[in-house]
């Protein structure tokens, strides 16, 4: 029941999670007619009133807006005498006909210019008369621009231009970014103004503008600025307060670099650290609780990885594989194969597979498990040595059989979109699928140890783990709790497969890059102890990616740590949480 | 968790033992054919006759006997001391290196660069030898150090290991976990042992040309005569007193501590002189094969290493041979007929023998003895 209920909770945090980023999706711009009388307004109005009018528009943040006034500056808006004596401003698709005649777009309502038959008038270039504009109009003109990329829908794309403003080095933009600040409501968007207006700052021919604008620097710590603040420390002829000013905040900086790859490094351990855990989860019971060395566990968690890549295909075009053995029997080719048919499924009904995934991946590597269960390891319980060999040879046999249905090479496995993309906090940057990884993890180790502790079949598993034929003069069929306990530590591999397929390639030698790995974390953080693999796992994973950072290679982290892990035996050979026992080995 | 429970098997698969004087028949048999009638043949009878042996084949010939010296350390340990190491390979690789390293400074100018520099390090960009090369220019050394570098590794990973009552699967595991890392190492570029390429493209050995027919004869005969060596010396050390204490080690470990043996110290020779063997092997191999590379110690191969013991029979020293070459005969086969499926043949065979033939194949005369007589005794019992 537990289980139950841990997977309905997951499968509705999930769900939750998926819906929510899709109703992100911006909405359609209100007001449509609005703006567009606004900006018919702005064209006929001479004089003092259309300053105001640009500016208004320019707040709006409306592509419409911007596409119009780009076509302003190119002098390509023209007025169109209506025969009531009106003007109508539009302006020439770029489409012409075979007499270099275009239809006219009008700006009040956006449809085509028609006579009064209400067929469409075409016009050549000359014919219409452009709105005027001078020098002063053009800059006015071009400052809503400006201001309106910075008030554009989209966080991103403000953001981008504002970098962009702050690295021009013009501080003639130093008004629109400040009277863009109150407007803006992105905690984002906001620092990069700060930024963007302190960089521009320091082009002031006031040394002591150029010092506050430093200082700001600095007490923002801006990542970004750091080469800048680098150029004016080191530029020839600068203020030297300035110049100090600069060096004390490149140093500032400096330390905030520091500490943010410090924290990114700490949350990427994490991460690693958890999908090492969720590997280790599944070792953890079948090694360390039953005592099969199962060298089969790697090919689990590729049984997962790979029902994520048939899950994706059935949701798109369909999943079907022939082999054809070497053998021939009557004069044929011994062939076989099925064909699964796709749903063509599109939009976030595509995104939400891999929440079918997942479910999918443990119930497959379970039923696998349990394959293995009956046909192998049953006879092996009391030979753990041999359970060893007999295991690698299920592996063999497994990798071989991926080779064959799925191909030698790596198979693509598409992210869904709501776990792309990342947020930042401080200048360090969480990506989705890594905090989703950590907090499968967690929900996992929860369920496993509800598992194991609150349910009867928790008791059961843990009875026939201590004392295997004490428990069965119980009464207890033990039979039965060895199948469903290797079931469902082969399911755990496979959840982690379900998620390794989204952070890294699927191959048929999947496992074999974790193998290694998930016993060591096991056996350090003492066999048969939950708590001591998930402390492990955290403690490896951080380890490892450390020293991947100070070392500044991969390879030689992972040495280190290996040989720290074997003098670490000496000192605890039972693991960090042994069991202790009175009873001789 | 209960070691003993493995003994027992180990145990009925010594009841299956071959009778004293059909193996030492058999050896005898084995030593005459595989030293004097396959070089014979290969030298004498014509090419293109039946009874031909190509240069080819003697080659192979002289690597699978490496691989049975191999065996034979994996089993010293595993069959004979209860220790299953998965990290035999790495003392193999590192034998294989350390006259690799005296090869590779024998091809002087005649690499592709013309430099006295390995070609690989022409290519690295070394300005110079590195020093721990020097030495191996002299072939007495690189033969010490295939003994003393994997005798000193083995020497200090098990003291530490057995110091601390590392057992049974943990011991296998370290054993995997320590070659791992090791071939992780190799596989650096700046570990200067030639990265993933690992050395190769030998041309002299002491002097004589690798490439003649008579020098691969040489190499052959004396990998069989170490196989020999080996094989001999492990029978006479199996029946001493210390052999008993070997198997009473593995058989029950704590007995033989509570009676005033140090098992540590026992089992610490026991694995360094597994580790020699396999250095030695290995050090005959590379010259036979002309590479050596870190695949070599990737962790499967290890895996492979006790397949054959486990195929052969482990717990008796001619298994080891049997099972080397036979599974290596199979895979020679299977991989040229069947290249798609030879690890479904490795894999199901593996399976088979763990499950059903415990004792390996030299338990199947007394298997198939004692079915027979339980079923002439059956009716009547």
């Amino acid at each position: 029941m537990t289980k139950f209920a841990f997977w309905l909770t997951l499968l509705l945090i999930l769900a939750g999670l998926a819906v929510s980023r899709l109703a992100a999706a911006p909405a359609a711009p209100a007001g449509d007619a609005a703006t567009r009388a606004a900006l018919v307004r702005a064209i006929l109005t001479d004089g003092p009133g259309r300053q105001k009018l640009l500016s208004d528009l320019a707040n709006s943040g409306s592509r419409l807006v911007r596409d119009v006034l780009t076509y302003w500056t190119r002098d390509e808006i023209v007025l169109y005498a209506a025969p009531d004596g009106t003007s109508i401003p539009v302006f020439l698709e770029e489409q012409q006909d075979s007499e270099g005649k275009a239809r006219a777009v009008r700006i009040d309502n956006g449809r085509f210019l028609a006579d009064p038959a209400g067929r469409e008038m075409r016009f050549a270039s000359g014919d219409l008369n452009s709105v005027d504009t001078d020098m002063r109009l053009r800059s006015t003109i071009q400052q809503a621009l400006d201001t309106l990329t910075l008030a554009d829908p989209d966080p991103d794309a403000r953001r981008s231009a504002v970098v962009k403003l702050g690295n021009s080095q013009k501080r003639q933009y130093i008004p629109i970014l400040q009277a863009r600040l109150p407007l803006e409501r992105d905690a984002e968007v906001r620092k990069a103004l700060g930024e963007a207006i302190a960089l521009l700052g320091m082009n002031d021919p006031d040394p002591a503008v150029r010092v506050a604008s430093i200082n700001r620097l600095a007490q923002l710590q801006s990542l970004g600025s750091i080469d800048a603040l680098s150029r004016v420390a080191a530029a020839p002829g600068q203020a030297p307060e300035v110049a100090e000013a600069a060096r004390a905040a490149v140093a500032v900086i400096n330390r905030h670099i520091a500490n943010v790859n410090f924290f990114g490094t700490i949350f990427r351990g994490a991460s690693l650290g958890s999908i090492l855990l969720v590997v280790a989860l599944g070792l953890a019971i079948t090694f360390g609780l039953m005592g099969i060395i199962n060298m089969a566990h790697g090919e689990m968690i590729a049984v997962g990885a790979y029902t994520s890549y048939v899950v994706q295909n059935v949701f798109g075009s369909g999943f079907g594989f022939a082999i054809t053995l070497p053998f021939s029997m009557g004069g044929r080719l011994l062939s076989f194969g099925f064909t699964i048919p796709g749903i063509n499924a599109t939009g976030w009904w595509y995104q939400s597979y891999f929440l079918f995934a997942i479910p999918l991946s443990f119930l497959t590597a379970a039923l696998a498990g349990l394959v293995v269960e009956r046909s192998v390891i049953q006879f092996l319980y009391r030979r753990p040595l041999e359970s060893l060999l007999a295991t690698w040879g299920v592996s063999l046999v497994m990798q071989q059989l991926f080779r064959m249905v799925f191909g030698a090479n790596n198979v693509q496995v598409d992210s869904p979109a709501w776990l792309l993309g990342h947020f930042s906090c401080d200048d360090v940057n969480f990506g989705y699928n890594r905090v989703f990884v950590i907090i499968f993890a967690v929900l996992i180790v929860l369920g496993t140890w509800l598992l194991l502790t609150k349910t009867p079949l928790g008791l059961l598993i843990r009875s026939v783990m201590q004392n295997r034929d004490m428990a069965a003069c119980m009464g207890v069929r033990t039979n039965r709790v060895n199948m469903m306990t290797f079931a469902f530590g082969s399911g755990l591999a496979g959840l982690a497969g379900a998620f390794l397929s989204q952070i890294g390639n699927v191959g048929p030698s999947l496992g074999q890059n974790y193998i290694v790995d998930s016993f060591m974390t096991v056996v350090v953080g003492g066999v048969g102890s939950i708590v001591g693999t998930v402390c492990a796992a955290a403690g490896i994973g951080t380890a490892d990616q450390v020293l991947q950072q100070v070392l500044g290679s991969p390879v030689m982290g992972k040495i280190i740590v290996l040989a720290a892990i074997i003098l670490f035996l000496q000192w605890k050979p039972g693991g960090l949480f042994s069991t202790r026992s009175r009873s001789l080995d | 968790m209960p070691n003993t429970s493995d003994t027992i098997v180990i145990r009925r698969g010594l009841l299956s033992r071959i009778p004293a004087n059909l193996e030492l028949g058999g050896v005898i048999m084995a030593a005459l054919v595989l030293v004097v009638v396959i070089p014979v043949l290969n030298v004498l009878a014509p090419a293109g006759s039946a009874l031909h042996i190509s240069d080819f084949s003697i080659n192979l010939y002289g690597k699978y006997l490496c691989y049975a010296i191999l065996a034979i350390s994996v089993d010293l340990l595993w069959g004979y001391t209860g220790l299953l190491s998965l990290g035999q390979c790495m003392f193999f690789t590192l034998g294989g290196y350390a006259l690799g390293m005296y090869l590779m400074l024998m091809i002087g100018k005649l690499g592709q660069y013309h430099s006295d520099l390995p070609d690989f390090m022409v290519f690295l960009g070394y300005p110079r030898l590195p020093s721990h090369w020097v030495p191996f220019r002299h072939f007495w050394f690189a033969a010490a150090a295939v003994v003393w570098v994997p005798g000193l590794v083995a020497m200090v990973f098990g003291y530490l290991a057995f110091r601390s009552r590392i057992r049974g699967v943990y011991f296998s595991i370290l054993t995997q976990a320590l070659t791992y890392a090791s071939c992780l190492m190799f596989f650096r570029n700046d570990f200067t042992f030639g990265g993933n390429n690992g050395l190769t493209d030998f041309k002299f050995i002491v002097g004589y040309d690798l490439r003649s027919p008579a020098t691969q004869r040489v190499l052959y005969l004396c990998t069989c005569l170490l196989l020999f060596a080996t094989y001999g010396a492990c029978k006479w050390l199996t029946r001493t007193k210390f052999g008993k204490v070997q198997r009473a080690v593995r058989d029950s470990e704590n007995r033989v501590l509570f009676s005033g043996y140090a098992t540590a110290n026992f089992k610490l020779f026991v694995f360094v002189l597994a580790a020699v063997i396999a250095s030695v092997a290995g050090a005959l191999y590379v010259p036979q094969v002309g590479i050596i590379n870190p695949s070599e110690m990737a962790a499967d191969k290890s895996l492979e290493a006790v397949v054959w013991v486990a195929v052969g029979g482990r717990g008796t020293l001619i298994g080891p041979v049997i099972g080397a070459i036979g599974v290596n005969a199979l895979k020679s086969w299977a991989t040229r007929a069947y290249p798609d499926l030879w690890l479904l043949i490795l894999g199901s065979l593996f399976i088979f023998i763990v499950l059903f033939l415990p004792g390996g194949i030299v338990s199947l005369p007394a298997r198939i003895a004692s079915w027979r007589r339980a079923r002439k005794g059956g009716p009547s019992a």
